[in-house]
């Protein structure tokens, strides 16, 4: 899983229909410090996260389990939002 | 994006952190989420840090053994049909290279 924070959504009307009713974010990777690393992407949402969160995503296969037994074609989903990240300094 | 595609296979890591979130998936409950530096051999960062679950009870500043592979980080967590990509599954004694 990796970290990142939302920055937008996207809307689809024609799509999927397995993606019907399901958020699209736009997120933000983050490195260890917070900032911004690397191009965002787009990723469904299994948590109810919203704009400015800082949130974890799973990629792959395992992106669709939250949705099971639906079958989704999505390869990044966000599975949780974070509170803190504690990484102490050596 | 930060992963690195490059990170194939199982990895050496250093633990440098943990993550909290209170609102997450179920299946995540009651597992540490912990902050993993890849590493390479000579004990150098290699490409950026990933979240992985722990499923061998590791902390902070432990070198392990990570997964970054969907299936196998699942089955060690125990948690099978879960969104899990990458699993912290032990934690290294001492790595022997030939030639040391």
């Amino acid at each position: 899983m990796l970290l990142g924070r939302i920055i937008g959504n996207v809307v689809c009307t024609m799509k999927d229909p397995a993606l019907l009713g399901q958020k699209l974010l736009i997120v933000q990777p983050l490195d260890r410090k917070g900032r911004d690393k690397g191009r965002p992407i787009i990723a469904l949402d299994a948590v109810g996260a919203g704009a400015g969160e800082t949130i974890y995503w799973c990629r792959g296969k395992e992106a669709s389990f939250p949705f099971l037994p639906a079958d989704l074609p999505t390869e990044a989903t966000i599975v949780g939002i974070v509170d803190s990240v504690n990484i102490p300094v050596n | 994006m930060t992963f690195d595609h490059t990170l194939l296979g199982m990895l050496i890591g250093r633990v440098i952190g943990d993550v909290v979130a209170t609102q997450k998936v179920a299946s995540h409950d009651g597992r540490k989420i912990l902050v993993v530096q890849p590493l390479q051999l000579d004990g150098s960062d290699r490409g950026d840090p990933v979240l992985a679950l722990d499923s061998v009870d590791a902390g902070i500043g432990d070198r392990v053994l990570l997964t970054t592979e969907g299936f196998s980080a699942m089955t060690a967590v125990g948690r099978p049909n879960s969104p899990i990509d990458s699993a912290v599954i032990g934690v290294i004694d001492s790595i022997e290279l030939e030639g040391e």
